[in-house]
């Protein structure tokens, strides 16, 4: 459990995805099987334990050591996982194997817990303590995403991360046919019914690139502003994945009721109530729950519209060109009137698309993809056969208030931006971003910040607010986190408007009058 | 003599009036006795500075040779008024010393400073002394601190050079003493090429050589290319635009605070390394049971879980509440 210990330590501290990458890859290529299998589902939160609960091991430590230098020590650690490694009085520091602890977790009965756990804490050294604790609580916390993990299998050098996607839902932890399979063994045959399949992604393009190719060889159709997933019905098993492999299903059982098909299709969740598609802010309601309430159920019903079929009635499709697929799916009967497939649109000339693209029907359009007629379904971003032509994004002129310092690439630098607008005669916050900007600009942006700063708050400068910045954004929603009372959906700074003077920026009002 | 009569607490550090000086007072004063050259420690203006050779040296290279009215180094016992003063290793940093205060009549008093019992290639080891009212700093009072051995620290850094070799590791250290420690260690761990270091700690590096300390080949971190994987700078510089020279770094932090997560992510550390040169809690109670003191008086830190355990274990003990002295300088 040592290397464990020390990859959770690691994870913990280090912000930069690939830099979290390598460690994971570093560990799963150095570690035996048990051990790296079971650390990958504990990361990933597939590996199912029995619970400890913080008042356990508060009674475990309430008999080793004295009360008050326990509370004096919890007050100034402030985790109890972490007090209690900490203040363990133990020499011993053995380094057991992962899987032993996995096996104490899941094997030993409630009334034999506390017993067991004390036994196993007074023959690890500390940060074994910690990382035993932490599986123990379920509760790592070292910011790595499912997708990440597989990214990691992925470097390992045998299969790309699509064809690991495929059969990830199949596995189970500690994964070892699927580390044989890395190894250059058989790939794992995928039991379960209802799999993920990777999608197909699309390039942005524009105007000016696209005059380079024939129309006549592509279909438009809308891009529609929800979330893009795979709906499955695999001989009545059900499934919403996500695009990047993860399973939803528990948080839509509306849609999931209503996949009346045979079929593996590619399209967006929406909440659609009728006719009327409604906003991404309203899908949002909808998402991160895992339960859904009868009431919820009813004012956000949602909904997909399908884009494309990859498995139907039993045939995989993915190999044929896409008008053959998009013919299927005009014919398509999904059984239900929260589906339907995602209209053609009719254009002869991309001055036709651009038109239609400039005054969409529904404002929950955020675009036009254009795909080759001839292209196969095949996974990942392919360049060339999809193209994405987003709406232009909206625009803001805001004030810098605050800048916060960058870590990685971007050490030394102030890179993290919050800006704000006036309301009345006060700049209130509205958003931060942290992109859009050039290495140049990013020197300039950091030079003002170090030049105009008015206080310090640990890593973060306030700054006098005098520079403008135009920051573009995909959309809004409203927001009750927020002071302002709305969110920014994928801000970036577009422009310094260092000719600006702040007084000109733009109002809290004007970007209330946005929200779609 | 009672030892409050000897030695007192006062807004300018701690007094003892039958010899008419402070040690390490915080404001400038007549007579001052110091126990080693960390800022908080050691302040220039004072009339006359008794203390080791080597801390004389350092306060000379940080504030100018005129520093003090008069210094005089510290070398075997030294009759002041009506007591008997004393200089002894303290293991925390090069010329460190603990003074102990033997008045004629009464209880003989051992006034730590900061120490350490951790090893250190940079300094003397503490020196056990015998004493009726010990005076302990608790920087690191509270069972949660248990350094570990500086070299699994240093294993942990080599570690993360291997795995990201062409990312500069930059480690924080305050310039005097710790930085030493950990060039001392990286040596000690095997790393011989050239270490870079900030321009802040240079003078103290070199005075750390001359005094034969070896700390290998070291280069300036001034350049526009600074040809080091392994580059020490105080923490401070990490937020100047000096830190823009380096490419993705790896920021790292020399510290007993280290130990803490939350203390590390504060400080927007990717590497946290618990290297300290104060007494851990094993090391301080156990300091406190070795010598058997009468009363133990404690300076500063979190003194609040070593009165507790001097309350568990039958020593009296009662908190100095000295201001003006940092945690752990970093």
């Amino acid at each position: 459990m040592k290397p464990f210990a020390t990859l959770l330590e690691r994870l913990a501290f280090t912000p930069a995805r690939n830099a979290k990458l390598r460690l994971l890859r570093h560990y799963l290529d150095s570690t035996p099987d048990p051990d790296r299998g079971y650390a990958l589902a504990a990361l990933t939160g597939d590996l199912k334990l029995r619970s400890v609960t913080p008042s356990l091991l508060r009674g475990l430590v309430a008999e080793r050591v004295d009360a008050q230098l326990f509370t004096l020590s919890y007050d100034f650690v402030g985790d109890l996982a972490e007090t209690i490694a900490l203040i363990w009085d133990s020499e011993a520091d053995e380094d057991i194997p992962l899987h032993q602890a996995v096996d104490l977790l899941q094997s030993t009965g409630k009334s034999g817990l506390p017993a067991a756990i004390t036994a196993l804490l007074d023959r690890l050294g500390a940060s074994q303590r910690l990382a035993f604790l932490k599986l123990a609580t379920g509760n790592m916390r070292v910011g790595l995403s499912a997708r990440m993990a597989r990214m990691a299998l992925a470097d390992m050098g045998g299969p790309p991360v699509a064809e690991i996607e495929e059969i990830w839902h199949g596995l189970t932890p500690p994964y070892q046919p699927l580390f044989d399979w890395i190894a250059g063994g058989a790939r794992p045959e995928n039991a379960a019914k209802a799999p993920f399949r990777p999608v197909m992604l699309s390039t942005p393009t524009d105007l000016d690139q696209l005059r380079a190719l024939d129309p006549t060889e592509h279909i438009a159709e809308w891009k529609w502003d929800g979330i893009r997933v795979l709906a499955i019905n695999d001989g009545g098993i059900r499934r919403l994945y996500s695009r990047t492999g993860e399973d939803i299903s528990t948080a839509f059982p509306d849609l999931i009721e209503a996949l009346n098909f045979d079929g593996t299709v590619d399209g967006e969740l929406l909440v659609r109530r009728g006719a009327e598609i409604a906003s991404f802010n309203d899908l949002q309601q909808r998402l991160n729950r895992k339960t859904v309430s009868r009431a919820m159920l009813a004012s956000h019903p949602a909904g997909l519209r399908v884009y494309d079929l990859m498995i139907w009635q039993g045939r995989d499709l993915r190999d044929l060109p896409l008008s053959a697929r998009r013919a299927l799916l005009d014919a398509a009967d999904f059984g239900s009137d929260r589906i339907d497939a995602s209209p053609v649109l009719d254009f002869t000339t991309w001055d036709d698309l651009a038109a239609l693209r400039a005054s969409p029907p529904n404002p929950v359009i955020e675009g036009v993809m254009i795909k080759r007629r001839d292209s196969a379904y095949v996974a990942g971003r392919p360049r060339g056969p999809w193209f994405k032509w987003k709406r232009d994004p909206m625009v803001v002129d805001a004030v810098l208030l605050y800048a916060q310092r960058g870590h990685g690439k971007r050490s030394g630098f102030y890179s993290d931006f919050t800006f704000g607008l006036w309301d009345g005669a006060d700049l209130v916050t509205v958003g931060k971003a942290y992109f859009g900007f050039t290495d140049e600009e990013l020197r300039q942006l950091d030079r003002f910040v170090r030049q105009n700063t008015t206080d310090r708050f640990g890593p973060v400068r306030a700054v006098k607010p005098e520079l403008v910045l135009e920051v573009a954004f995909e959309g809004l929603n409203a927001s009750s986190r927020h002071k302002s009372g709305v969110a920014m959906r994928f801000p970036r700074i577009s422009r310094i408007r260092w000719d600006k003077p702040a007084a000109e920026a733009d109002r809290l009002e004007t970007l209330k009058a946005m929200i779609g | 003599m009672r030892a409050d009569q000897i030695l007192h607490p006062t807004p300018q550090g701690l007094y003892c009036p039958p010899g008419d000086f402070h040690i390490d007072p915080t404001r400038p004063v007549a007579r001052a006795l110091i126990t080693h050259g960390h800022a908080d420690h050691a302040r220039a203006g004072h009339g006359s500075v008794l203390a080791t050779q080597q801390t004389l040296d350092i306060m000379a290279i940080r504030y100018g040779e005129d520093f003090a009215g008069q210094v005089q180094p510290a070398d075997g016992p030294i009759r002041i008024g009506d007591v008997t003063v004393s200089f002894h290793p303290a293991g925390h940093i090069l010329g460190s010393a603990q003074i102990a205060v033997t008045p004629d009549h009464g209880p003989k008093i051992v006034v730590s400073g900061d120490y350490s019992r951790t090893p250190s290639p940079t300094c003397a080891p503490f020196e056990p002394v015998p004493c009726d009212v010990f005076v302990t700093e608790a920087t690191f009072g509270l069972p949660v601190f248990k350094h570990p051995d500086p070299a699994v620290e240093m294993a942990r850094l080599l570690a993360s050079m291997t795995e990201f070799p062409e990312r500069p590791h930059l480690i924080g250290a305050y310039s005097l003493g710790k930085a030493q420690r950990v060039i001392a260690l990286a040596r000690a761990a095997g790393i011989d090429a050239p270490i870079a270091i900030h321009g802040a700690m240079q003078r103290l590096c070199d005075y750390h050589i001359e005094q034969g300390i070896d700390l290998g080949p070291l280069i300036p971190a001034t350049a526009d290319q600074v040809p080091a994987q392994l580059v020490i700078a105080p923490q401070s510089a990490f937020s100047t635009a000096w830190v823009q020279r380096f490419r993705d770094p790896v920021i790292g932090f020399a510290s007993g605070w280290m130990a803490v997560r939350a203390r590390a992510r504060q400080n927007g550390v990717e590497l946290p390394l618990v290297i300290s040169d104060h007494v851990d809690w094993p090391q301080v109670t156990q300091t406190i049971r070795d010598l058997f003191p009468a009363e133990v008086w404690i300076t500063h830190g979190t003194e609040d879980g070593l009165l507790r355990w001097c309350e568990l274990n039958g020593f009296p003990a009662r908190p100095l509440r000295l201001v003006g002295y940092e945690d752990e300088p970093e």
